[in-house]
Parts: C-alpha cells; sequence; structure tokens
C-alpha cells in the first residue's frame, strides 16, 4: 500500500495549482457564469500548451499518455479552481470514450485535434427522464441507405453549444432489455436536425437541451459496435463518475482551507472563533469528510488506471462524495457568517458546484442502490 | 498510490485465515465475543480461551510482527495490522491491545534496554496479559488532573490512590500505570510519571464494575503503598505525560475498527438477504454503512501505511478511532433495526436470532465513544493538531 503520491503526480499537482492560481482567478470564473461561450479562448490555447488536454492520450495520438489516475490529481485541482470551460466534457466525455472504443482511423482523426485544443466534444447521454442508467436512452436512430437518422432529445449535455462533435447514445434495437439495442454516433454538431438550446443553471456551467429531429449521421460514424454501446457507457461512466469525485474532492479541501483560515483570524468576544469547541468539531468533521471521499476516490481511480474492477468503488465514492461535499459546504458558510452568504463571496461558487456535481452522474440515493444492489440485499 | 496488497501480504491474510479455521473450537465459534469482550475478560472460560490462542499466536510470532527485526519482529504494523483486522473480524480471542498494540510499541520508543529485553518477551509468547492505568473516577479526559500519587522512597516509587475503568485488570498480569510525582508541578502535567506495575504487587485491590451490556470488563483498582521498583519508571521522573501521548497514539491506531464494524455489518445483510424485501429506508442505510466501512478500513490502513514510514500518526490515529468507532456504533444500532422486533431478544432466548447477540453488541458499543479518548476528544485532536486551529 502507499498513500502517496508519485513524484511526477505532485509535480502535476503543484503546475496545476499555480498555473490555476494565475490564469482561473475567482473573478473570471464568475465572468464565465455570465458569458454565452463560457471560457476565454486562450485559456483553451494555455491548457493545450502545457499538455493537459492530451495528458490521458497515448503519445502515438499526440498526446502525453499519462495515466487515469494523473488526470485524476488534476480535476482535482480544476475542481478547487472552479475552472469552467469545457475541459470535462472534451477530455473526460468526449476522450475517454473515444479511447475505450475508437477505431484506430477515428483515434488518428480526432485525438491529435483534441490535444491541440482545436477539437472540442461532449457525450449526449441523459434525456428528460435524467437517468443514467440504460433506460434512460428513448432516442432513436433508424437505418436509412447506409446512414442512420436521429431522433430524440437530450438533456443536460454540458458544453454541446460549443462543442464540434456530440456522441450520442441512442437506441437502433429495441429487444425489452436496455442494456441491449444501444449504439454511439459520432455526430457533427452542424448537422441539419440538430438544435442546441443553453440551460439557465445554478453554477452558470453550460449545460444543454439537445434536440436531434432526423439528423442524418453516416454509417462510418458509429463509435464502436452497432447494438453494443451500453458496455462503453458503462466503462466511460465509472470513468466520468470517478472524475467527477475528483473535482469534488478538490472543491471540499479547498472550501475546508478556506475555512480554517477564515476560523483562525475572525475574532469574536474577544477570541478567534476557531478556538471554540463548537467550530472545531465541525471543522474536525469537515476533514473525516474529505479524507474518506479522498481515499474512496483515489482507491476508485486507481482500480480503474490499474484496469481492475471498481464497479462498487465507484458507485461507494460518487455516493459518499454527493453528501459530503454539500455537507462540509453548508458547515463552511455556517462558519463563514453572513458575509459568505454574499453573492460576491468566494464559498457560494463551492456550494453551487456542491449542489450541481451531487447530481452529475447519479446522485447518493442512485449509487446506495447500487451498493445495496451488488450486496445482494 | 496503491491500494493493492504485495503478494507476501495475501499470503499472510490467507494463513491467518486458515488458522483461524483450523484453531477456532466450534463451541465458541459460534458463541464468539467481540474484539472488545475478548479483550475485556468477562468470563473465566472465555479468558482461558483468550489465553491459550494468544500463545498460539504468540508461537506463530504473530504477536511481534510490527517490531524491529533485533527484537525478533519482522518490522511490519502492516502485517500486525492485518493480523488485527482478520482476529477481530472473525470474533477470534487471543489479542491482547493493551500487550501487543499499546505497550510494546512504547516501550520499543521510550524504554531502555533492560525494559524491553524483560518485558517484550512475555508480550511477544503471549504470556503476558496487560491493562492499562490512565483514568480515574475524576480524571477521563482531563488525565493531566488525576491524582494518584507515586512517591519515591528509596529504590521504589510507592503509589497511592485509586484508578477507574481499567479494563481487565482483574485479569492483566502486568499493568502500566501514570501517578503524580510532582504535585506542585505547573502545568500539572509536568508533575506525572509513568511506571510498569507487576499486578502481584501486595496492596493492589480490584472491584469489577458490570458495564451496562452486563458485562464485567472495567474495574475499579484501589492503591495502597504498592512499591514499584525504580527500574519501572518509564522515560524519566516527570516525564510520563510524554510517554502517555504515545501510548494514546497508539491506543487510537490499534482498535480494529473495520474488522469489528464489518463483521457486524455482514451479519445483518446476511439476515437482510434472507429475510427479504426489507424496507428501502434500511436498504439505503445498509449500504451507506457498507461505504462507511470501507472508508474506516481506508483511512486506517493510512495511518497504519505512515506508521510503516517511521512517521507517528497524530490527527490521522484520532481520526481512524473517532470514526472507525462511531461507524462501528452505527452499524451495531442498524443491525439491531434489521431485526426488527427480534432485535430486542438476548441470548438464550430460543427465538433470538444471530445467537442474541445484537443487543448486547448495540449496548456495547456505547462505550466505543468514550474508551481510549473520547469521540470530542478526538475531535479537538484532529482540529487543533491536523487543521492547526487554536486551543
Ligand atoms: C468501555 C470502556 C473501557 C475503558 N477502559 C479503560 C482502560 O482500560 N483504562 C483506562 O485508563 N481508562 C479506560 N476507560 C476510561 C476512558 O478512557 C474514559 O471514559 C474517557 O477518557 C472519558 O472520561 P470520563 O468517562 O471521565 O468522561 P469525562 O471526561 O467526564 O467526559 C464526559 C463528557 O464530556 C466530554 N468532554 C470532556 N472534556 C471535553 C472538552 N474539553 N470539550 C468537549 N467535551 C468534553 C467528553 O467527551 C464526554 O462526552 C474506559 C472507558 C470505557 C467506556
Amino acid at each position: 500500500m502507499d498513500f502517496s503520491l508519485t513524484e511526477e503526480q505532485e509535480m502535476l499537482r503543484k503546475a496545476a495549482r499555480d498555473f490555476l492560481a494565475t490564469e482561473c482567478p475567482k473573478k473570471l470564473v464568475r465572468e464565465m457564469a455570465k458569458d454565452e461561450r463560457g471560457y476565454p479562448l486562450e485559456l483553451w490555447q494555455k491548457l493545450s500548451e502545457v499538455g493537459w488536454l492530451g495528458l490521458i492520450i497515448p503519445e502515438e495520438y499526440g498526446g502525453s499518455g499519462a495515466s487515469f489516475f494523473d488526470l485524476v490529481v488534476l480535476l482535482e485541482e480544476m475542481g478547487r479552481a472552479c475552472l469552467p470551460g469545457p475541459f470535462f466534457s472534451t477530455v473526460v466525455l468526449g476522450g475517454v470514450t473515444i479511447l475505450e472504443t475508437g477505431s484506430d482511423e477515428q483515434k488518428q482523426e480526432l485525438l491529435p485535434k483534441l490535444a491541440q485544443g482545436k477539437l472540442l466534444l461532449t457525450l449526449a447521454l441523459t434525456e428528460p427522464s435524467a437517468r443514467y442508467s440504460a433506460d434512460g436512452i428513448q432516442t432513436k436512430a433508424v437505418q436509412e441507405n447506409g446512414s442512420f437518422l436521429i431522433q430524440g432529445t437530450k438533456l443536460f449535455v454540458p458544453d454541446a453549444h460549443v462543442s464540434d462533435y456530440l456522441i450520442c447514445a441512442a437506441r437502433t434495437k429495441e429487444t425489452g432489455i436496455p442494456e441491449e439495442g444501444v449504439t454511439l454516433f459520432l455526430v457533427d454538431a452542424k448537422s441539419p436536425g440538430i438544435n442546441c438550446t443553453l440551460l439557465e443553471t445554478v453554477v452558470g456551467d453550460k449545460q444543454c437541451e439537445v434536440t436531434f429531429d432526423n439528423v442524418k449521421v453516416p454509417r462510418q460514424n458509429i463509435l464502436g459496435k452497432l447494438n453494443e454501446g451500453w458496455s462503453v457507457l458503462e466503462k466511460v461512466l465509472e470513468k466520468a463518475t470517478v472524475a467527477q469525485c475528483a473535482e469534488m474532492v478538490g472543491g471540499a479541501k479547498q472550501v475546508l482551507e478556506m475555512t480554517v483560515d477564515y476560523a483562525k483570524q475572525r475574532v469574536v468576544f474577544g477570541h478567534p472563533i476557531g478556538s471554540f469547541e463548537a467550530i472545531q468539531f465541525n471543522c474536525a468533521d469537515m476533514l473525516i469528510d474529505i479524507d474518506g471521499c479522498s481515499f474512496i476516490t483515489y482507491e476508485a481511480a486507481w482500480r480503474l488506471s490499474e484496469g481492475l474492477p471498481a464497479t462498487q468503488e465507484v458507485a461507494m465514492a460518487k455516493a459518499w462524495a454527493s453528501e459530503k461535499f454539500r455537507r462540509v459546504a453548508t458547515i463552511s458558510h455556517q462558519i463563514h457568517g453572513a458575509i459568505g452568504f454574499c453573492e460576491d463571496h468566494d464559498l457560494p461558487l463551492y456550494f453551487k458546484r456542491a449542489k450541481t456535481w451531487e447530481v452529475n452522474f447519479g446522485d447518493a440515493n442512485f449509487h446506495l442502490d447500487k451498493i445495496a444492489t451488488m450486496a445482494g440485499i | 498510490m496503491d491500494f493493492a496488497f504485495t503478494p507476501e501480504e495475501e499470503a499472510f491474510r490467507k494463513e491467518v485465515r486458515e488458522f483461524v479455521d483450523r484453531e477456532f473450537p466450534p463451541k465458541w465459534r459460534e458463541h464468539a465475543l467481540d474484539f472488545f469482550s475478548n479483550a475485556g475478560g468477562p468470563y473465566d472460560e472465555q479468558w482461558s480461551l483468550h489465553r491459550a490462542m494468544a500463545k498460539k499466536l504468540g508461537a506463530k510470532g504473530w504477536l511481534s510482527l510490527a517490531w524491529p527485526k533485533e527484537y525478533g519482529g519482522r518490522n511490519s504494523m502492516l502485517l500486525q495490522h492485518i493480523l488485527a483486522e482478520e482476529l477481530s473480524y472473525y470474533r477470534f480471542p487471543g489479542l491482547d491491545p493493551f500487550g501487543v498494540g499499546m505497550l510494546a510499541p512504547m516501550l520499543l520508543k521510550s524504554g531502555n534496554e533492560e525494559q524491553k529485553k524483560r518485558h517484550l518477551p512475555g508480550i511477544a509468547k503471549g504470556e503476558t496479559m496487560w491493562c492499562e492505568f490512565l483514568s480515574e473516577r475524576d480524571a477521563g479526559s482531563d488525565l493531566a488532573s488525576l491524582q494518584t500519587r507515586a512517591v519515591e522512597d528509596g529504590d521504589y516509587f510507592v503509589i497511592n490512590g485509586q484508578k477507574c475503568w481499567t479494563t481487565a485488570a482483574h485479569r492483566a498480569d502486568w499493568g502500566f500505570i501514570i501517578a503524580r510525582t510532582d504535585p506542585e508541578a505547573v502545568p500539572n502535567y509536568r508533575g506525572l510519571s509513568f511506571f510498569l506495575l507487576d499486578m502481584k504487587t501486595p496492596g493492589i485491590s480490584i472491584i469489577p464494575i458490570a458495564n451496562m451490556a452486563g458485562e464485567s470488563e472495567f474495574n475499579e483498582v484501589f492503591f495502597d503503598n504498592v512499591r514499584v521498583p525504580k527500574e519501572n519508571l518509564v522515560g524519566g521522573k516527570n516525564r510520563g505525560w510524554f510517554v502517555v501521548m504515545g501510548v494514546l497514539d497508539f491506543e487510537r491506531s490499534c482498535i480494529p475498527a473495520y474488522g469489528i464494524a464489518r463483521r457486524n455489518l455482514d451479519d445483518a445483510l446476511e439476515y437482510a438477504r434472507k429475510t427479504k424485501p426489507i424496507a428501502s429506508a434500511l436498504r439505503n442505510r445498509l449500504a451507506e454503512l457498507i461505504v462507511e466501512c470501507e472508508i474506516t478500513r481506508l483511512v486506517h490502513y493510512r495511518a497504519i501505511w505512515m506508521l510503516d514510514k517511521g512517521l507517528i500518526p497524530n490527527y490521522e490515529a484520532a481520526m481512524t478511532k473517532v470514526y472507525g468507532l462511531e461507524v462501528n456504533q452505527r452499524v451495531t444500532a442498524t443491525v439491531c433495526q434489521v431485526l426488527g422486533h427480534y432485535g430486542v431478544l438476548t441470548e438464550g432466548s430460543k427465538w433470538a436470532p444471530l445467537d442474541g447477540q445484537a443487543p448486547s453488541r448495540y449496548l456495547r458499543s456505547i462505550g466505543n465513544t468514550l474508551e481510549a479518548g473520547s469521540s470530542e476528544v478526538d475531535r479537538i485532536v484532529i482540529a487543533q493538531r491536523g487543521l492547526g486551529l487554536p486551543r
């Protein structure tokens, strides 16, 4: 067992923290919440230059060939910084899917561009039912003259408004078993029949409604095998879920640091509030929550990195992070008093993300249900 | 990071399981007491088994796994922890937390050569059982305010006073005790000294106290001119506080909460599988506890990993203890809830599921957040030493 990061990972963590401290101040985070695109183009180019867009892309496809665990280290820092923009959708949702199931040709075509910052991707998975299980996929694709026509509505699709391609999960066969008959299509976002609308959200992140009205997709744009997309999605979702947990762990750590700093410095009744036991107990509980979330996230990430089965650990990590980041953020607000309740304070940025990230890829109840089923109860 | 065990570690775990399977007398297997009761020695027959198994563990070299090679160990806290995890999971007796978990590492850190030579072999062989005399009726969390006195007299210290809540004092061969050697010292913790005490010394009287689960594990102990030879002073006169701080760190990281709690939870899961369907709220609760047990396991391995790297886990040890034992407390309560109405039936009732042990484990778990330092004290340790909040 080893609970430490490698030297390279420590360096990556430090580099990311320094980079984001200068490139992603909270002022920018706030501006981008109101910005139509949601991120500055220069920042995207810089992310490419430091090699983070291609972090987990193998060298043969123009990336740096780092491990999934390395990506988790980086995402933790991005969560800490509330980095706006399509990093998660492009690198995790898009990149991981193509790595998992793309043909060599598709990889050659897409991955180098992704690493260079010239290609944005996202995954169009959830629908108005907002389910992350296979039965949530009701969008249909029917064959016609060597092409497919996609019809349906996707909801909560991150960054679709700027993506070059949408990876759309659609039903190509009805067998009565939801896990069967799902196919992944690489859809050019400019195809006729696609309509993309930004949703109004708590964070001001860019989630979209995307409607597909008989959108024509050539057969060679299928990712992986016809009708066998769900097993790929399961793998992608495991990684995406842990990646989301990593951001949450980072956010929670930042919140605790802000809280402890504040508690040391805020004087009430002649004492720093951090010397009051009620405050100390709350802070201790925050650290217990955060250490617990970190280790279970790292364990799941390590298993995925090593190619070991991780279904149970992934569910545990998200069940926990979903509840605990919210709890940490709530306690932090209490400790900050009214100042933290102001819209222009940094704390609400985290409180809002805790809410948003809680429901992404399934909330605690969704994952606890999986865990109970795995335990045979 | 690496969450895997090496093939040697896996092999060791397997060896422990085979040992348990081979050595556990069938009669006891069914009526097994948990880790706490095994250490507390509430029943004569059970205590004999505890001692017999301790010797078997000692003969395998398993009670000194964490010690340096020159003291006959294998230099691996991880192996010791794997042992404790497995034994506690199977509720197998024989592991003395006071000797193996606390005193031995403390002696290796703060004892002199003679003390190590004299006391380590008995622990390694499973022959000497220890108890811990820290708390008094009026000095629990505020340990430094303790009143038991030790006065120098020639080659001896003479101890007078009383200790309380001493687990297994009625069973132990030796005890370690902290007493006041300088009543004038300011602050008061600078006037304390730490001794090793042969329980056969004249002047010690012991009155067992039944806990709320009806079991006599802890005791009130009176000291009437108890003469302790000076060679049994550890860490120097008036330096006992620093020894005790080390003992507490070891104590907090030696209770195998995952093994204890996960076994209790597995009992409930097995029962729930048989009595499906269970209420959805309970199903959720059980799933939550599965996660909590896994986190208990990970938080504990972090502390163990630190120990093997030569670091002393401090807030990390407190977190191991407070989280793990609070989880066990939640687990035992949920086990009873899964049993529903049957969760009030105790041993002896023909209707009682799980051998009627669920309610007594639930009652015993109330002590979990007090023993080895209360949860509140642990949280203060985490806040002040872990996060640097002001005192
Ligand atoms: C099952 C069991 C076995 C034990 N075995 C042993 C043993 O073998 N040897 C031994 O020496 N002792 C033993 N103890 C004693 C144990 O260490 C004490 O019970 C513990 O330290 C608490 O002390 P107390 O009971 O006097 O409670 P108190 O110190 O009086 O505390 C009462 C309550 O006040 C809280 N409190 C105290 N100070 C603070 C503070 N500063 N801030 C907030 N809250 C505070 C406590 O957390 C607790 O909730 C055992 C106890 C139990 C229950």
